[in-house]
């Protein structure tokens, strides 16, 4: 591509070539467009000729040229009347004003008409100006694209046109065709791309839309042409109706899947009054909504719906209400609990329905086209978390990615300055406030950049290091006092249970009222805590704000883990072993319960919640307090309560597969109400939010404490915990994990010529070898990556500096023609005033 | 589409597709909301590309434009003719560049042009003053603006130019990790 570019300038006269071809040379590789490529060029053409002849002037001709020139240069100077010349004048002037630092004594001088010439027609400058420039840019690209994908259809398809050839070399010569001969290179190399790659390419372009569609419309005239020049045989033009009916359905999909995103209006609202921040809470929900449609898709395809098809016995109990907040009572033998899933194969057809519960074997005519229950309840359960930690890795990277670029800068001003403005917000009010904020921390930041450091005494630094230790300690204390509360509170609830199985005069809905008792105190302590932990982040002073909002997140989080952990500990370590001592025939029932019981309450506390903190506050404020301002929505602790109850749900997936279901109507509901709660109570927050940083935190914490935690306890229950013996679908076995084992000894004995998997699975999935080398190799190819990423922010510091450096050479280069111009101009008043004396 | 009247044709929103971030619906949507802005220049009819432009003025009167302090400097960046005359083409080109979907250089190139006010291809001191006081609202005194020029300028120039080329300007831009969000109207 260079190469062609050099050889389509017009050469310059023969023996000055020699001479200055090692200065001209690097210009003129940078050089791109053809238009530029022609001012360029006529303004070195005359740097040349000084070269050549040193100042004097041998001919009339030149100084014909040279009198012109330094007409030309006195109109320039001359003030500009009009309003087309004016933006001309102002750019002379802004240039000059630009460059009129004190640094460099030769940027003080005023540049010549000639220099400014060659200054606006470097490369840097026309970006995005000029159509030709963005042209040719594009042409590269798309044939860099092209040679990387290798794929291309061989040379005879192509059109003669676009064959390379010495003519197109001698037709680039001709700047007027330039531009033409460009446009029909860019076709060809569209036209060679793959389809998706061309609109990729064409969207990304930054030409009108006019435009792009002009050559999108070449490029299929051209597509067309070679189709029908080829005759095409009657199977490859199937193929291509195919791919055009493929790709026209894949575009409906496409707008069908646009038109399915719900809440649009309500989004595009939220954000035109608060910005981004209070968005990306809503976008987080919309996120989790979709997390748990994925797990109930799973789910109920393969577990819910094939039991359903086969129910195992019917049991009905009378339908109380009390059911809807305790999950119990006739929800009880439903598909929505673990023991309602059959242990044996089901059978493809219903006359063997109803069959032994415990038969774990079937006619073989009928194995076929079975389905194995205990199996599939393993691997769906397994598979769902696998796909969902795997998407949530590779989302949570791709945010890493967007968010933390590698080379951390010191440019906040300029960031400020530039990124700050969120262009989403058109509220009156909100922008109003958007542009105080954005004044505040424009000072703040002046204040901390003028004034060097101010060293704190000693005295200050170790007040603020106690209140710190204060701080910390109050909610540490708290959190630990909680934990032991709700320790002591569920051992106190398990023995009672215990008692109650004894005495068996109890009033059954009693009994299941009780029930509510730990999913109250532990929704109460998650309600009240975290407001203590606000009320202590007041008495604490922090440097920046984001260290203020990490701290917060941290003791949030830290409290939401420890209750979780207790009620784990709880559930497979206190009611999973003696289940029979509290009455339960299926303790797998009773987790999923009290998981939904919990869930529920989360949701009866967020309403209280947003009434109380937000409504309730505002009409208190406004009514009694006689303030004006509203409260403003607590992003972080509204994500991780999101957080909270996502967890839940996953921890609960394998005790009841359909509480997918259950999460999913809660964040609709949590939506809405979430929603007008904020229109109505809150306004616009006044602290800077960095949206996209916290959505990468966010993020990060719904997979490393969130989606680890349910996931490890799951693995945990489904590894070494005895399901129970007379529900589930893994009643017969010791755990669930020999669901497995068991199948592959059926296999065996079914089917001798299989041992051979059976001793597989033996030596492969039941060896623990195997997942070492699994999670070494894992590591190895992280630390990897992470030496990839090292190695690119040296580069990038490499790059930096050669910046600079090309910043320099630039300045030289002009330094270099601006005194050569002088000299130009000295000789020519020289030859003047020798014409004078004549 | 099944409407009772045809705007565009099948192929046109093929065109369309293929060249912005849009949509077929979200064409239509546009369009109408195009039409909104002046029901008598704009025709319903836009099978055969009819040549028609809304001026500066009615534009920036959209909901989504009115409130914003680079609302005149957005039209004109992608406006022809500079002038911030937008035909139906320029409207969804200035929407498809400020949608969710648009990558990062394309935004940075339309950002660059949007604060480069005195259309040098540089910013310079005299953008980042008026940058910086829209921004504000005239709230930072000129002394203080004269700072944070300086300040910026020092801290974005790599080159040494004391003013902001694109190729700066990109840098910085990415490595804002905000601008994708914050540079987006939703329509």
């Amino acid at each position: 591509m260079v190469q062609e570019e050099a050889r389509s300038l017009p050469l310059p006269p023969g023996p000055l070539m020699t001479k200055s071809e090692s200065v001209l040379s690097p210009v003129r590789l940078s050089v791109r467009s053809p238009a530029d490529e022609e001012g360029v060029h006529d303004s070195f053409q005359q740097l040349i000729a000084e070269h050549s002849d040193n100042g004097a002037a041998s001919s009339a001709l030149e100084l014909q040229q040279l009198q012109s020139d330094l007409d030309e240069e006195s109109r320039d100077n001359m003030p500009l009347s009009g309003p087309e010349h004016e933006h001309r004048r102002r750019q002379g002037a802004s240039d000059l004003e630009c460059d009129g630092g004190e640094m460099d004594p030769i940027q003080g001088e005023g540049w010549s008409s000639d220099t400014l010439k060659i200054l606006s027609s470097m490369p840097s400058r026309t970006i995005g100006r000029n159509r030709g420039a963005i042209i040719s840019q594009y042409c590269n690209k798309t044939l860099k694209l092209r040679r990387r994908r290798q794929t291309r259809p061989s040379i005879r398809d192509f059109s003669p046109s676009s064959r390379p050839s010495i003519r197109s070399y001698g037709m680039e010569g001709d700047t007027t065709d330039a531009e033409v001969s460009k446009r029909e290179r860019l076709v060809n190399n569209l036209q060679n791309l793959p389809v998706s790659d061309r609109v990729r390419m064409l969207r990304g372009m930054p030409l009108s839309v006019a435009e792009k569609k002009e050559i999108r419309n070449l490029v299929m005239q051209k597509e067309k042409r070679i189709l029908s020049n080829k005759k095409l045989s009657c199977c490859s033009q199937l193929k291509y109706y195919i791919i055009i009916a493929a790709r026209k359905s894949w575009y409906s999909w496409l707008s069908f899947l646009h038109s399915l995103q719900p809440w649009q209006t309500l989004l595009k609202r939220v954000s035109g009054r608060f910005g981004t921040g209070v968005l990306s809470y809503f976008l987080f929900l919309k996120t989790l909504v979709f997390f748990n449609v994925f797990l109930f898709l799973v789910t109920g395809a393969f577990l819910v719906l094939p039991q359903a098809v086969h129910p195992p016995y019917r049991d009905t109990t009378s339908f109380s209400g009390l059911e809807l907040l305790t999950g119990a009572g006739s929800f009880s033998h439903t598909v929505m609990y673990y023991g309602y899933y059959a242990n044996y194969t089901l059978p493809r057809r219903s006359r063997d329905e109803g069959g032994g519960q415990n038969a774990s074997t079937l006619t073989s005519d009928s194995q076929q086209f079975s389905y194995n229950m205990p199996l599939a309840y393993f691997f769906t359960i397994g598979m769902a978390f696998f796909i969902t930690c795997i998407i949530l890795v590779y989302s949570m990277s791709k945010t890493f990615g967007r968010s933390f670029r590698i080379n951390k800068s010191n440019s906040i001003l300029t960031m400020k300055t530039f990124s700050c403005w969120d262009f989403k917000v058109i509220k009156k009010k909100s922008v109003q406030i958007m542009s105080e904020n954005i004044g505040t921390q424009l000072k703040e930041l002046l204040a901390e950049l003028t004034q060097k450091h101010t060293k704190s005494t000693f005295c200050k630094r170790f007040c603020r290091l106690m209140v710190h230790g204060v701080a910390w300690t109050i909610c540490i204390a708290s959190t630990t006092g909680c934990m032991a509360g709700v320790y002591y509170f569920s051992e106190f609830i398990h023995k009672d249970l215990q008692q109650n199985h004894r005495n068996l005069y109890v009033n059954p809905l009693m009994k299941e009222a009780k029930l509510l008792s730990l999913p109250t105190v532990v929704s109460v302590i998650n309600l009240l805590l975290p407001a203590l932990f606000n009320l202590v982040g007041w008495m604490e002073t922090y440097e920046s704000p984001s260290v203020f909002a990490y701290v917060a997140i941290g003791r949030n989080l830290m409290l939401k883990m420890s209750m979780l952990g207790i009620l784990c500990f709880h559930w497979l370590g206190r009611v999973a072993p003696e289940y029979k001592s509290i009455g339960l025939t299926c303790w797998e029932d009773f987790v999923g319960q009290e998981l939904y019981r919990f869930l529920l309450m989360d949701f009866i506390f967020t309403l209280l919640d947003t009434l109380f903190g937000e409504l309730l506050w505002r009409l208190f404020s406004e009514k009694v307090l006689k303030r004006k301002r509203k409260p403003v929505f607590d992003i972080a602790r509204n994500v991780l309560d999101l957080i909270y109850g996502q967890t839940l749900a996953w921890l609960g997936v394998l005790f009841s597969p359909v509480l997918p279901v259950v999460q999913i109507l809660k964040l609709f509901l949590v939506f809405y109400i979430k929603m007008s709660s904020v229109m109505l109570n809150c306004q616009a927050p006044r602290k800077p939010y960095r949206a996209s940083q916290m959505t990468t935190i966010f993020i990060t914490l719904l997979c490393i404490p969130s989606l680890l935690g349910a996931s490890v306890c799951v693995t945990y229950t489904m590894w070494s915990i005895t399901p129970s013996t007379s529900c589930g679908p893994f009643r017969t076995l010791d755990t669930m994990f020999k669901a497995g084992k068991h199948w592959m000894e059926i296999l065996e004995k079914d089917n001798p010529s299989l041992s051979v998997l059976s001793k597989a699975h033996t030596y492969f999935v039941e060896n623990p070898f195997f997942l070492f080398v699994g999670a070494g190799i894992f590591l190895i190819v992280i630390y990897f990556h992470s030496q990839v990423v090292d190695g690119q922010r040296k580069i990038i510091s490499l790059l930096q500096d050669q910046i600079q450096n090309e910043g320099e050479d630039k300045k030289f280069l002009i330094n270099r023609l601006q005194s050569v111009h002088k000299q130009k101009q000295d000789a020519g008043k020289r030859l003047k005033s020798q014409d004078s004396t004549c | 589409m099944g409407n009772k009247q045809t705007i565009f044709t099948d192929e046109q929103l093929d065109a369309y597709q293929d060249c912005t971030f849009f949509t077929r619906k979200e064409i239509l949507r546009l369009h109408g909301r195009y039409h909104e802005l002046a029901p008598h220049l704009v025709p319903m009819d836009y099978t055969n590309e009819p040549d028609c432009k809304i001026p500066l003025a009615l534009i920036v009167n959209m909901p989504e434009l009115k409130e914003n302090p680079f609302r005149n400097r957005i039209v004109e960046s992608f406006s022809e003719d500079g002038m911030g005359n937008l035909s139906f083409n320029e409207f969804v080109d200035m929407f498809s560049v400020l949608s969710e979907m648009a990558p990062r250089e394309l935004k940075a190139i339309y950002a660059f042009k949007i604060y480069d006010f005195n259309v040098d291809n540089y910013l310079c001191k005299e953008d980042l003053e008026k940058t910086l006081n829209k921004l504000t609202k005239e709230e930072l005194t000129p002394e203080e603006v004269e700072l944070v020029c300086e300040k910026t300028i020092e801290e974005a120039d790599l080159d040494g130019d004391h003013k902001l080329s694109f190729a700066d300007f990109e840098n910085m831009i990415s490595r804002a990790p905000d601008f994708l969000s914050t540079f987006h109207i939703r329509i």
